[in-house]
């Protein structure tokens, strides 16, 4: 145990930047979850368990952002498919809460969930076969976005496709499954997707206890994909990753097998992702079709780009404040937050090249010169 | 009896008086009356006399359509154009104009059975077959094929003997024969002549035989027939297939061409190339709603307005934005595809969320008719000769034209274009509203197809990147063949696996594809494709 604690301190120790936030993440997250259980619901100080949820949306969000800046910000694959490795994960979830619902869907058909007898379906698909079993369906949240990340790496790495041509490839990926899932006939409730959940490994999703529980986890998930991601990228595989984001074709001349590199880090993002999916959906209630457009994964992209791409943490900063800004505008004012998006995306590609974190570390250097050079 | 003895007495004298009156209103008169057989003598006494009059003919289809009504205060025929609820729209008969709207409870519909309506059907068959305008002689002889009956016979035979139009003579013809077929002498010959023609009657009336006949003979001829109808309309179906694929492959193209040179030539992706057709498909509508008396023309105006909108508005996209981006690829794709998130706001914000309805002109309506199998619409048709002018047009302008002369010299090599003098800067913001331009002009066809709302150009954008990325980057040629390509794999997929399949389909293969040619089917060669 000490060894691996003094080995999470070794990954940490020269990240200041990832301290400062997973710190104050884990300092709110422990706040929230006792001004929810245990302050009064009158009090001042108490927390709603819609904002509950919410943080935990975000945290699920954090960790979709921290997959996408592991393969955009180290190794220079900009894929605007990430939605569909998240929303894989999240329908692997969905479908075992779909399960666990057993006989008190509308229908009380404890063999089929509501939309397969709505559809006339005499049998569970074969695909839903397992799924009734928890351990399974967390196998399968990492294994299927992790398999169609393999093959779909596996094909695209090898023939090179790069830059550009591969980002709009991975959009016309998650495009296909997006109109692939909104069908009816796919077994996965078309475009109403996967809901009305009651609870998961028995306990009910809908109590404070369960929902500061996921909230909890979620940080943890965060806090060990950070960390897990942090490994790579400081070992030698790292380094090799971060060579070829720079110059790819001299990686390879120096003998490196570029392709393989590409896709473990394709592989491990997107079963980041997938778990931020499964974690997203108990906590949403929800999982449908919409999260697979190309409108959901382009605009995590953002994400990252706002917060900082390249830094890791700096995607946890960019999924925050880009979807706390969207929950205020939408509820707030609706019509000018696509206006406000459409312009992040611009000042940020035009002004902060490397997002809030390279703002800030530009204010600071200047700071210090400024500091030097009165001193001097 | 006696009764009814003096009724037709006291109708022939009505009949008699009503005929020397003159007036084609007080010919029709009898009309009010109830009896089913008064009317029939009516209207072919009416017929007969007023073969020239316009509005025998209005009246004739007002009762077979049963929208011939009189009204109940003053007895005057009106033909019923609209229903809005209990509320009728109609137009007077005698002076063809339209009166005010009232409650149904208003009129009294001049009623017709079964009997009655076969002689108007006749009637009006023989009025139009002999008339002189073409169309209305052809589609009454196509209306004449869905009711063959042995009643016809004498009708067809003398509009044979005087009819010039081949069209119309080989719409009659098969009547002709599909009459001998069932009611003829010479079964045989008719029955093998049948296999040439290809409506559903004639593919119909030799099934009949075929289930029915007892001559063995004739049965093999019917079968043999039938198999010959089926040979063609299967060789139609695949026309019509591959005009489709052309089609939606035009469509391809037209969205394609201005990316070819925007991503293509600049090296530039722009997200925002989806909401460029989308103003020009917004033109469209702005036009027509500024200009309601010229809905006619607003399509051909729309192509230059849209042009100049779409393209100004890149021109301005890249000075202020794009500018900064050279060379960084991926920074363009965001921050154009943060400009397609203000454009789409934009236009719901000054329009509607909603889809808007663009008209389409009369000329562009309709299909041309090869035969009854086969029907090409004309939107379609032009879609496809406009797409490919508009492919030549930027042929030309770029391999002819001394702004296409820069244009390439800045893509081959920018600084030595500079060096020669070439203002760099100018070229690309041209290049850019040139592209955009005809993103517009894309939009202006789309808005004759599909819906005209905020979401357009999201639609089409993944597939025509599609499109550039199969046929490669920097060659048209490689755009047109891509776009026609990827528009015939797709419609001939969709019949077999769906459309969502068939797009997932054509994904897949193109992931396949690249495996292969990494840079598409007319790749780029030299030093100049490796970035």
């Amino acid at each position: 145990m000490k060894t691996n604690i003094s080995l999470v301190q070794q990954i940490l120790q020269k990240d200041k930047g990832g301290k400062i936030v997973l710190l104050m993440l884990f300092f709110v997250v422990v706040f929230v979850a006792i001004s929810n259980l245990l302050i009064p619901k009158d009090s001042f100080f108490y927390i709603s368990t819609y904002t509950v949820t919410l943080l935990g949306k975000y945290l699920a969000f954090a960790l979709l952002a921290l997959a996408l800046d592991l393969v955009w910000g180290f190794i220079g694959i900009l894929s605007l498919g990430h939605g569909a490795f998240f929303a894989l994960g999240g329908y692997s979830m969905g479908m075992y809460l779909m399960r666990q619902i057993g006989d008190r869907g509308v229908y009380g058909n404890a063999e089929l969930p509501d939309f397969m007898v709505f559809m006339n379906l005499k049998e569970l698909p074969w695909f839903w076969c397992g799924f009734d079993n928890f351990f399974f369906a967390a196998f399968m949240i990492a294994f299927v976005p992790a398999l169609l990340a393999f093959i779909f790496g596996w094909l695209a790495f090898r023939s090179r496709v790069t830059g550009v041509y591969l980002s709009i490839i991975t959009q016309a990926l998650t495009y296909a499954l997006m109109l692939a899932f909104f069908r009816n006939d796919m077994g996965f409730g078309g475009n109403n997707g996967l809901t009305d959940f009651k609870d998961i490994l028995g306990f009910d999703l809908q109590s404070d206890g369960t929902r500061i529980s996921l909230l909890v986890l979620s940080f943890l998930a965060l806090l060990g994909g950070y960390i897990v991601s942090k490994y790579i990228i400081n070992s030698r595989l790292g380094r090799v990753c971060i060579a070829i984001r720079d110059t790819e074709s001299r990686v390879r001349f120096l003998g490196y097998k570029v392709e393989q590199y590409k896709l473990f880090i394709f592989v491990v993002s997107a079963i980041l992702a997938g778990i931020a999916g499964a974690l997203y959906v108990p906590q949403v209630g929800i999982i449908n079709p919409s999260v697979f457009s190309p409108m959901f994964s382009i605009e995590l992209v953002i994400w990252v780009a706002i917060g900082g791409r390249g830094t890791l943490y700096g995607a946890i900063i960019g999924a925050f404040i880009v979807n706390y800004a969207s929950t205020y505008f939408t509820s707030a004012l609706p019509e000018v937050w696509l206006y406000a998006l459409g312009g992040l995306f611009v000042i940020v590609t035009l002004f902060l090249p490397k997002g809030a974190v390279g703002f800030i570390k530009k204010l600071n250097l200047k700071k210090y010169t400024e500091v030097s050079n009165a001193s001097s | 009896m006696k009764t009814i003895f003096i009724k037709i007495i006291l109708l022939n004298l009505l009949l008699i008086t009503s005929v020397f009156s003159g007036k084609f209103e007080n010919d029709i008169k009898p009309l009010l009356k109830n009896s089913f057989k008064t009317k029939e003598v009516v209207i072919n006494q009416v017929s007969q006399k007023y073969s020239e009059n316009d509005k025998l003919q209005t009246l004739l289809q007002a009762l077979m359509k049963g929208d011939l009504f009189y009204t109940k205060q003053d007895k005057t025929f009106v033909v019923l154009y609209k229903k809005e609820g209990k509320i009728y729209y109609t137009k007077s008969l005698e002076t063809q104009k339209q009166l005010e709207p009232m409650n149904k409870k208003m009129f009294k519909k001049v009623k017709t059975n079964n009997r009655l309506r076969s002689t108007i059907r006749e009637k009006l068959a023989e009025l139009n077959l002999f008339s002189k305008d073409r169309d209305i002689r052809y589609n009454s002889a196509k209306n004449m094929l869905k009711h063959v009956s042995q009643n016809s016979s004498v009708l067809v035979q003398k509009a044979l003997k005087i009819e010039k139009d081949s069209k119309v003579l080989s719409v009659l013809n098969e009547i002709n024969t599909i009459i001998n077929v069932k009611f003829g002498t010479d079964k045989q010959e008719a029955i093998v002549k049948l296999g040439d023609y290809l409506s559903p009657q004639s593919l119909q009336a030799l099934k009949e035989i075929y289930a029915s006949s007892e001559d063995k003979e004739l049965k093999e001829l019917a079968r043999l027939s039938i198999a010959s109808i089926n040979r063609s309309k299967d060789f139609y179906a695949f026309v019509e297939k591959a005009f489709f694929g052309l089609s939606l492959g035009s469509i391809l193209l037209l969205a394609a061409i201005g990316l070819a040179i925007t991503f293509g030539v600049m090296k530039v992706i722009n997200m925002a190339h989806g909401e460029m057709m989308m103003l020009g498909a917004y033109t469209v509508y702005a036009l027509q709603k500024s200009m309601p008396n010229l809905i006619e023309y607003s399509v051909i105006i729309a192509i230059p307005v849209a042009f100049l909108v779409s393209g100004i508005i890149g021109i301005i996209i890249e000075r202020l934005v794009i500018r900064h981006l050279y060379g960084r690829p991926l920074e363009t794709l965001l921050a154009t595809f943060g400009i397609s998130l203000i454009l789409q706001q934009m236009v719901r914000s000054i329009f509607s969320p909603l889809n808007q309805e663009v008209k389409t002109p009369q000329w562009m309506s309709g299909a041309l008719e090869i035969n009854s199998a086969l029907s090409l619409t004309y939107n379609r048709l032009y879609i496809i000769i406009f797409a490919l002018l508009v492919f030549a047009g930027i042929l030309l302008v770029l391999n002819k034209t001394s702004l296409g002369l820069k244009v390439r010299a800045v893509t081959q090599n920018r600084k030595m274009a500079q060096a020669m003098g070439i203002k760099t800067g100018l070229i690309d913001a041209l290049t850019f509203g040139i592209g955009s331009g005809i993103a517009g002009i894309a939009g202006v066809a789309l808005s004759q197809l599909t819906n005209v709302g905020p979401n357009l150009g999201q639609a089409y954008i993944v597939d025509s990147f599609m499109v550039v990325v199969f046929g490669g980057v920097g060659n048209l040629w490689g755009t047109l063949i891509g776009a026609i390509t990827l528009g015939e794999i797709n419609k001939f997929i969709e019949p077999v696996a769906g459309a969502v399949l068939a797009k997932v389909i054509i994904l897949v293969f193109i992931i396949l594809f690249i495996q292969k040619r990494p840079r598409g089917l007319f790749a780029q060669k030299g030093r100049d494709a490796e970035d």
